[in-house]
């Protein structure tokens, strides 16, 4: 029953074939992109490749890729392996914080700086440990977090919800993307002058860098969320009659989450070094205004001390931002192993 | 033809003439009849290197309470055809109407099981969570929900993981949420994306088991989309078998083998072998590029 042409030669049937494979090639890539709603091209239409959080990373999902692809082992060995692993490097992490600290010590012990604006680790520790019964060094420490909560607040907030917006419509995107991409490298503190012409010396100031600086942290990360969508998860709920807010809430929002806390947590370093920032600089009360008191009036170790403090606050803020991450996000690929 | 006394064909010499020209089309019914309706859906891609013409004319239709299964060599547009009928892709010409209603929007009697479930289902939801979900949007009362999902999870033999994440489970397991979701929506039409492709032989096996046995128990008509033809003619009441792109309707087969079916003794039966030695015929045909639409031009 096949009528097929005399005058097709052996080498005509393989052009055929291979334009054949072609179009079932194209077809295929059409069929399992995203449909109609994202065509061809979409994931890279408006977001420069090279602002992604890792370019190397592969292009696809980071809510789906551990479902589907990559390997994981399970069970006993790999806890075995895995606790070890945590004492090996929780041992050297100890290791390097002693050296450095050593290092520190001996510099002004050996006369290599001067002690007297460089006073040993062992001082500056000691200092720290009786600022911690000093109700100044706690109102500072209360300041500083107060800035930082607030600024927190404000630029998580506006950037979530104007990166869901912005993220879901390619117009506002494609609107959007070219003043973004000249705002976000605009450094906070080169609007020191504007904050104190606008706001003074208030926590407002404060507030303006660190809402500006955190902000583009969450944005970008939220934005980069939103288009990760699945479209087969995407398809699975029209086809299962979710309406465009079910969409969001349920697939949509689910998805961007694991990208908006990684921003959070960015957001919250920022926020912490604008806020110590406009303190030195600006004087606003807080940890930071302590330091440059310290500086200017002579008291190098106290100095040291508040310094020491920035950082612990710093680390404290990381370990919190982490377990909460955890928590939220524990059917995620990346925290599944540590959970299991 | 091998099989002349027993021809599984249905549209046999049924040309009609069609927008496309003259063309096979699939087996019909008369207005108001079939469920599921499809005419003369075509499918153009328009892409910066030209139009990509996935899906040149299918016209066939569905009556209530059929399983029915697609097979065609791949890139047949197959996945092009199911969203069109599933609503989520808007046709280039033609019209797919369900119990006489034309579809532009996913319908509400309409599930769907995709291929990739590790996409389809949400790993930040528990298998339970899952399967209710869509219940869940619907604003069913709790009690009604909660014996709907009990029922689905047993059907499909996983009442004991409700509270796994999906991911927590194997690939066949996990196709399997995805029926259970399907089940406890309680559609009219099931639509099935080579939902196996991915697991096993051994777990395909049982999946196409426990498909059988769910149409069977719940009535649902089933379009069951597939490459496998082993798999179409085991599981299928009726075969249609599609050309290679742009596709149209290349025949159209009744499987006529007895409803209770099991992998022993079915797969070993004379007529089984028959009938897939038929399909097996007419994909090489499509393979190799024959099209049914040429052919009959030139008769």
């Amino acid at each position: 029953m096949t009528q097929r042409d005399p005058s097709h030669g052996p080498a005509r049937q393989d052009t055929e074939a291979v334009e054949r494979e072609r179009q079932s090639r194209d077809l295929h890539r059409l069929e399992t992109g995203s449909g109609e709603d994202f065509p061809a091209g979409y994931r890279t239409a408006s977001l420069d490749e090279s602002t992604r959080p890792d370019p190397g990373a592969p292009a696809v999902s980071t809510a789906q890729r551990g479902v589907t692809g990559r390997k994981t082992s399970t069970g006993q060995a790999r806890a075995v392996r895995q606790r070890r692993r945590t004492w090996a490097n929780r041992f050297l992490g100890l290791l390097g914080i002693l050296l450095f600290l050593g290092v520190w010590e001996l510099l002004p012990l050996l006369g290599i700086v001067d002690g007297r604006f460089m006073p040993p680790a062992s001082t500056a520790i000691m200092d720290l440990v009786e600022k911690f019964g000093d109700q100044i060094f706690w109102v500072a420490v209360w300041d500083t977090m107060r800035a930082w909560f607030i600024g927190m607040v404000i630029s998580v907030v506006s950037a979530a919800v104007l990166g869901f917006i912005v993220g879901s419509s390619s117009f506002l995107r494609k609107f959007t993307n070219s003043t973004v991409e000249f705002l976000r490298p605009v450094p906070s503190v080169a609007l020191i002058p504007l904050a104190v012409l606008i706001f003074g010396v208030g926590i407002e100031s404060a507030l303006l860098l660190i809402v500006y600086a955190s902000f583009w942290q969450v944005f970008i990360q939220v934005l980069y969320g939103v288009a990760d969508v699945d479209s087969v998860a995407m398809d699975s709920a029209k086809s299962y009659g979710l309406g465009p807010l079910n969409r969001i809430r349920y697939v949509i929002f689910p998805t961007a989450l694991p990208y908006l806390m990684t921003g959070i947590r960015l957001a919250a370093a920022v926020a912490l070094i604008l806020a110590i920032t406009a303190q030195l600089i600006i004087g606003t009360p807080g940890l930071g205004a302590e330091i440059a008191r310290a500086q200017s009036g002579g008291a190098y170790v106290s100095m040291y001390s508040l310094v020491l403090a920035t950082g612990l606050l710093g680390v404290v803020i990381n370990m919190v931002m982490r377990a909460i991450e955890r928590r939220i996000l524990s059917w995620h690929t990346s925290v599944r192993s540590e959970v299991n | 033809m091998t099989t002349q006394e027993h021809n599984p064909v249905i549209n046999q010499g049924s040309t009609v003439d069609t927008p496309d020209g003259l063309l096979p089309v699939g087996h019909t019914l008369p207005e108001g009849e079939a469920l599921l309706s499809v005419r003369n859906l075509k499918k153009v891609y328009y892409t910066d290197g030209g139009d990509i013409e996935a899906v040149r004319n299918l016209t066939f239709d569905l009556p209530k309470g059929e399983l029915t299964c697609l097979v065609g060599p791949s890139g047949s547009g197959k996945t092009t055809l199911l969203k069109a009928i599933s609503g989520l892709l808007e046709p280039t010409a033609g019209e797919v109407k369900l119990a006489g209603k034309l579809v532009t929007d996913p319908p509400k009697s309409m599930a769907v099981v995709f291929q990739e479930y590790g996409r389809s289902l949400y790993p930040w939801m528990r298998v339970r969570e899952n399967v209710e979900l869509p219940l869940k949007v619907q604003r069913m009362d709790k009690a009604r929900r909660d014996q709907l999902v009990d029922e689905a999870l047993e059907a499909v033999g996983l009442d004991h993981v409700p509270r796994s994440y999906p991911w927590q489970l194997s690939g066949g397991m996990q196709q399997r949420v995805a029926i259970a979701r399907a089940v406890a929506y309680q559609p009219e039409v099931l639509l099935m994306d080579e939902p196996f492709a991915a697991v096993d032989a051994q777990t395909r096996a049982d999946l196409e088991d426990l498909v059988r046995s769910v149409w069977q128990k719940l009535g649902v008509t089933v379009l069951f989309v597939t490459h496998d033809i082993d798999e179409s003619v085991y599981l299928g009441e009726r075969v249609i078998i599609l050309s290679s792109s742009p596709t149209v309707i290349q025949q159209d087969i009744k499987i006529d083998l007895p409803t209770e079916r099991d992998q022993l003794t079915t797969r070993s039966s004379q007529r089984f072998s028959e009938l897939r030695h038929h399909v097996y015929e007419q994909i090489q045909l499509a393979k190799e590029g024959f099209r049914p639409d040429a052919a009959k031009a030139q008769a």
